[in-house]
C-alpha cells in the first residue's frame, strides 16, 4: 500500500522530467525548422492574423481601463501630498516596467495560448497531422513553427500597444476628468521616464514573455492525449502553465534588470 | 477569410504596434533629449556630492543646461570627480562655481552652476576650482548642536 504511493510519486516525477525533456527537444525542433518557415511568410501573415489582431481588441480595452484605474487610483494617494501632477510618471513607469507586458502576458496566454493548443491538439486528435506527414509535409514545418513564430512576433507588438493605449487611458483621466494640466502629464514623463532603463526592459520583458507562452501552448498541443478529455486538460494546462510562467519570469527579469 | 483582407488586417496591426512605440519613445521617454546630449564636458571635485547620480540635471539660474555623466573617487586627493557634460550653446566663464543642491525639500540632487566675471571661457575637460559640497543632514544637524552647546 504505501510503497504502491511510492512507486505513484517516482513515476509522476519522473513524467514530470520526460515532459520537460519533450518540451527542450520540441523548442529545439521548431528552432531548427523556423528558417523554412521564415521563406513562407504567407503562412506567418496568416496565423499574425490569428494569434495577433484577433487578440487585439482585449488588449486595447484591458489597456484602456488599466491606465484608467491607474491614473485614479494614484491620484487619491498623491493629491494627499500635493503631488498630483506625479500621476503620469506613477502610471507610465508602472505600466512599462510591470503591468505592460505581465497584463499582455496573461491576456495572450487566455486569449491566443489557449486557441493554440486547442486548434493542434484537435488537429492531433483528428490525426490531420499524422495525415500530413503521410503525404511527406512536415506538420513541424506548415503547422507548428508557423503559429509559434507568429505568436512570438504579435506579443511584443501587443505590449506596446498596451502601453500606449494605457497611458492615453491615464491622461483621458488626469487631464480630462481631474483637469490637471496637460503639460505637466507629459513634461514629467519626458524628464523621469528613461528610453533604455523603463521602455526597452519593458519590451524586452514582453519578448521574453511571448516566447514562453508560445512555447508552452504550441508544445501542450503538439503533447496532449487525443481524446476530448485529453485536449481539454491540455488547453487548462497552456492558461495555467503560461501565466505561472509569466509571473515567476517577471519576477527574475525584475530583479535582474532594476534589482539591486 | 480572405487572403487580402488578412494581409490588411496584420498590416495595421503592425502599423499600430509601431506607431504605439513611437509614441512611447518620444513622447513618454526622454530619448529625444538623447540627441542633444553630445555636449563639452567638464569636471569638478567635491568633498562630498550627497545623493547626486549619474544622468543627474545640471543647471544654471534653473535652467536645465547639461547632464553628469560620470562619479569617480580620486584616491589622490580623497575627493569625489564629477564629470560633466554641458550643451555645447551654453558656454560659462572660467571662474564658475558648481554647487551640489537638492530640488525642493527631499527631492533629488542636482549640480547648479553660478557664473562668475571671467573673460576667458571654461573649454571642454577643463575644471571647475570653486565648489560647494552637498548638505549632508547628519553634519548640519551635527554642526547646529556643536554652536549650541558652545554658547552656553
Amino acid at each position: 500500500m504505501m510503497l504502491d504511493k511510492l512507486q505513484l510519486l517516482g513515476q509522476k516525477t519522473l513524467d514530470i522530467f520526460a515532459r520537460t525533456g519533450r518540451g527542450g527537444a520540441f523548442l529545439l525542433h521548431i528552432l531548427y525548422v523556423l528558417p523554412a518557415t521564415i521563406l513562407r511568410p504567407a503562412l506567418v501573415i496568416r496565423q499574425l492574423y490569428y494569434v495577433g489582431v484577433q487578440t487585439l481588441v482585449i488588449i486595447v480595452v484591458a489597456g484602456l481601463f488599466v491606465g484608467m484605474v491607474m491614473a485614479l487610483q494614484s491620484y487619491i494617494v498623491l493629491v494627499d501630498f500635493g503631488a498630483e501632477e506625479s500621476i503620469s510618471l506613477m502610471v507610465a513607469l508602472s505600466i512599462m516596467r510591470e503591468l505592460g507586458p505581465v497584463f499582455t502576458g496573461l491576456l495572450f496566454a487566455g486569449r491566443a495560448g489557449s486557441a493554440l493548443t486547442a486548434e493542434i491538439g484537435l488537429m492531433k486528435s483528428t490525426e490531420q497531422l499524422s495525415g500530413m506527414e503521410m503525404m511527406a509535409v512536415d506538420p513541424m514545418k506548415y503547422v507548428i513553427a508557423p503559429r509559434f513564430l507568429a505568436g512570438v512576433i504579435s506579443v511584443p507588438l501587443l505590449t506596446a500597444i498596451f502601453m500606449a493605449v494605457a497611458i492615453l487611458g491615464g491622461y483621458f483621466v488626469a487631464v480630462e476628468l481631474l483637469q490637471l494640466y496637460d503639460g505637466f502629464f507629459w513634461s514629467q514623463l519626458q524628464n523621469k521616464v528613461d528610453f533604455y532603463e523603463d521602455l526597452l526592459n519593458g519590451m524586452i520583458k514582453s519578448v521574453v514573455f511571448g516566447f514562453v507562452i508560445v512555447w508552452i501552448a504550441v508544445f501542450e498541443g503538439h503533447d496532449c492525449l487525443p481524446t476530448s478529455e485529453g485536449l481539454g486538460q491540455a488547453t487548462t494546462r497552456t492558461v495555467v502553465h503560461g501565466s505561472l510562467a509569466v509571473l515567476g519570469l517577471d519576477f527574475i527579469l525584475t530583479a535582474i534588470m532594476f534589482g539591486v | 477569410m480572405n487572403t487580402r483582407t488578412i494581409e490588411i488586417a496584420v498590416g495595421f496591426f503592425v502599423a499600430a504596434a509601431v506607431v504605439a512605440l513611437f509614441m512611447l519613445a518620444l513622447k513618454t521617454s526622454n530619448l529625444a533629449s538623447y540627441g542633444q546630449a553630445e555636449g563639452y564636458e567638464i569636471k569638478a571635485h567635491f568633498d562630498n556630492i550627497g545623493g547626486l547620480k549619474v544622468r543627474s540635471p545640471v543647471s544654471a539660474g534653473g535652467v536645465h543646461i547639461g547632464k553628469v555623466v560620470s562619479i569617480n573617487y580620486d584616491t589622490k586627493d580623497y575627493e569625489a570627480v564629477v564629470t560633466m557634460s554641458i550643451q555645447p550653446d551654453y558656454q560659462f566663464p572660467k571662474d564658475t562655481a558648481a554647487s551640489i543642491l537638492t530640488s525642493g525639500l527631499l527631492g533629488e540632487q542636482y549640480i547648479g552652476l553660478d557664473p562668475g566675471g571671467d573673460e576667458e571661457n571654461l573649454q571642454p575637460g577643463d575644471l571647475i576650482e570653486i565648489t560647494q559640497p552637498a548638505l549632508v543632514l547628519e553634519q548640519v544637524i551635527g554642526q547646529f548642536l556643536y554652536s549650541k552647546a558652545q554658547e552656553e
